[in-house]
């Protein structure tokens, strides 16, 4: 069982890098889900399966009798869902109102931030609000 | 109890939260926000003074016995981070003041602030790899609003890059944690130091620290995981820009430190080794990529990546005199380079631009400015007798003594060279005269302004000019960080 979920884990790492790699911000959101599920599916296998047991101890008894399925890997893994869950949403509002601003959800095309040698001047003085004279940002890589 | 350790935590996210109250109202939103960071200094100050006296502190959170519960522990390394932590802290709430208008305040910028202190502190308190995790996502959140908070398209541009990057180096080290578990069943610090010792496998040891350093090099801006940087601190206010150059990537170099001095120190032909590697690399493309840039706070956010690698240095020399040199480095350049950022902000309030083009006759109009930016400036490039010199030079005498004289020549090198980025500011904004057929000044400097550049300039002066005490800190802080033993036994109890 660990084996093929550690296979799982690699293939669907292998996935997500692939689409956070494609240069476009609705395939990264993609692979940073598919990531997210990667790392926590490693979690869970990282704290054994051999025990079905759930983690409950007998009344009066300090110790449990018997060995218990381990409760802290999935404890771990809901405090990252949440989290990750957080940044997920703050990701999409964030990748959304770049597409407002920029018109583009293409990676490379993203260079107000840092011109290239041939535009030096663009982005370069500060208070620049959505200045519509400025090209567009989806016009090609500079 | 020991509920001195909260306090740096807790103190933050109240005032976070009694901002949010009076959302809306420039006046009280900024008459609280320094109070809260007044007494978020003094709760610092107070563990610091704490730490110094009587040593380490520890504290189990909800009385669970460690490694069960979440220890929160401060060394000598954590009391000096977050008390630097608080100074930058109050000096950027203190600054906003003059630079944040009511529509970046109605946006949540001081909640997000305050949040951001929070968990700058906690990640630096923490005794616990899950914790760690914790804080560094409340801090990044934190940041992620604090980068794009002005809504402006390079803001986006920027923002994008550093929230892609930094979400893959969260996953990354959420890996390790789930590897480390896997490996060992703990994930108390303390008890991961004596826990790796008994793990058979010590290759994939070997593999999972690989992680952590990427993950952590990420996020401290290393070579080649740098490349974020640059193209996002420049964006927001200055406000932010400070904070960020001043504590984010501090906090990943302080987790390297942490994690490398305390858990992965029995394979340091491996790590150490590419750890050295990597910060001559980080030193000297930090330092070369910065020449070619003109604008004043694009110069000062490469160089960030450049001295992060002296930090890298002196982690990875791994002797006391390495990583006094190492934390000395932390404490003189967080408040260092705050300070750049926020004179940047002050001449671009007076010049109305950052870049050096456009800029000049600072010298001639605005003395005390260029006063404050030659103590700065040239703290940074380590000239005698500011902070920075003592740095360096602790840091070439280990690089020296343990016979690594490439990198020892390396730190020598790059700091000339930061020498001649710093020069290219003074020469282009301070002394060469005012651009011609150029307007009048755009606005005058705010006195909110100068107030905190100026006690920052007075501490850089106090710390060149004194460093004895500062040394003497950093000196106890590397001779814990290279005796884990105590940091084990104050946490487990002696076991």
């Amino acid at each position: 069982m660990e084996t093929a979920l550690a296979f799982m884990c690699g293939i669907i790492a292998a996935a997500s890098i692939y689409l956070m790699l494609s240069g476009n911000l609705i395939r990264f959101i993609f692979g940073l889900v598919l990531a997210t599920n990667a790392v926590n599916l490693l979690i869970f296998v990282s704290g054994r399966l051999a025990e079905t047991r759930p983690p409950l101890i007998e009344e009066d008894a300090a110790v449990p009798a018997k060995a218990l399925a381990n409760a802290l890997p999935q404890a771990l893994i809901l405090t990252a869902i949440v989290i990750g869950f957080a940044l997920l949403t703050f990701v999409f509002i964030l990748f959304y109102r770049t597409y407002q601003s920029l018109g583009t959800v293409d990676t490379e095309s993203m260079r107000i931030a840092e011109p290239g040698q041939s535009d030096p001047e663009a982005g370069a003085t500060p208070g620049e609000r959505d200045d519509t004279s400025k090209p567009a940002a989806g016009e090609g890589p500079a | 109890m020991n509920t001195i350790l909260v306090l740096p935590v807790v103190i933050p996210f109240a005032a976070a939260a009694v901002n949010l109250l009076f959302n809306g109202n420039s006046g009280r939103e900024h008459r609280i926000s320094i109070l809260g960071a007044l007494l978020h200094f003094a709760a610092c100050a107070a563990l610091f003074v704490r730490v110094y006296s009587s040593g380490m502190q520890t504290m189990q959170v909800g009385n669970w016995p460690a490694p069960f519960g979440i220890t929160l522990a401060a060394d000598h390394l954590s009391a000096v981070m977050v008390i630097v932590t608080a100074i930058l802290g109050l000096a950027v709430t203190v600054y906003s003041r003059a630079e944040i208008k009511s529509d970046l305040l109605a946006a949540g910028y001081y909640p997000l602030l305050h949040i951001l202190l929070g968990g700058v502190s906690g990640a630096f308190l923490t005794g616990d790899l899950f914790n760690l995790y914790v804080w560094f996502e409340v801090m990044l959140m934190a940041s992620f609003g604090l980068l794009v908070l002005g809504r402006e398209k390079q803001q986006f541009d920027g923002g994008v890059k550093y929230v892609m990057i930094n979400l893959f180096s969260t996953l990354l080290f959420i890996t390790g944690i789930g590897l480390l578990y896997g490996m060992t069943g703990t994930l108390n610090l303390a008890d991961l130091h004596l826990a790796v010792q008994k793990v058979d496998n010590q290759a994939l040891l070997t593999a999972t620290a690989a992680i952590f350093m990427t993950a952590f090099g990420i996020k401290a801006g290393m070579f080649p995981l740098f490349f974020w940087l640059p193209a996002s601190y420049h964006t927001p206010p200055v406000a932010v820009s400070a904070i960020l150059a001043g504590l984010l990537t501090k906090v990943g170099v302080y987790a390297l430190i942490r994690i490398f001095s305390l858990v992965f120190i029995f394979d340091m032909a491996h790590t150490h080794g590419l750890l050295l590697i990597a910060a001559v690399a980080t030193m000297f493309t930090g330092v070369l990529g910065a020449a070619g840039y003109n604008e004043f706070r694009r110069i000062l956010s490469v160089h960030i990546v450049s001295q992060v690698g002296y930090m890298v240095l002196g982690l990875s020399l791994f002797t006391p005199l390495a990583l006094t040199g190492a934390v000395f480095f932390l404490l003189h350049n967080m408040i260092v380079k705050s300070n750049l950022f926020l004179i940047s902000g002050v001449s671009a309030r007076i010049s109305g631009t950052f870049e050096l083009k456009q800029l000049g006759g600072l010298y001639n109009n605005h003395r005390f400015l260029a006063l404050l930016f030659f103590v700065s400036a040239f703290s940074l490039a380590g000239f005698p007798p500011l902070s920075g010199f003592w740095a360096k030079l602790i840091l070439v005498r280990a690089g020296l003594e343990t016979g690594a004289y490439i990198a020892a020549g390396a730190a020598v090198v790059v700091g000339l060279l930061t020498a001649y980025s710093m020069t290219k500011i003074w020469g282009e904004a301070f002394w060469k005269p005012e651009p011609a057929g150029k307007s009048a000044e755009k606005g005058r400097p705010d006195v909110w302004m100068l107030l905190p550049v100026s006690v920052l300039a007075i501490l850089t002066m106090v710390i060149g000019l004194l460093p004895g005490p500062f040394l003497a800190v950093a000196e106890q802080a590397a001779h814990e960080l290279t005796h884990p033993e105590i940091y084990v036994n104050a946490v487990l109890g002696g076991k």
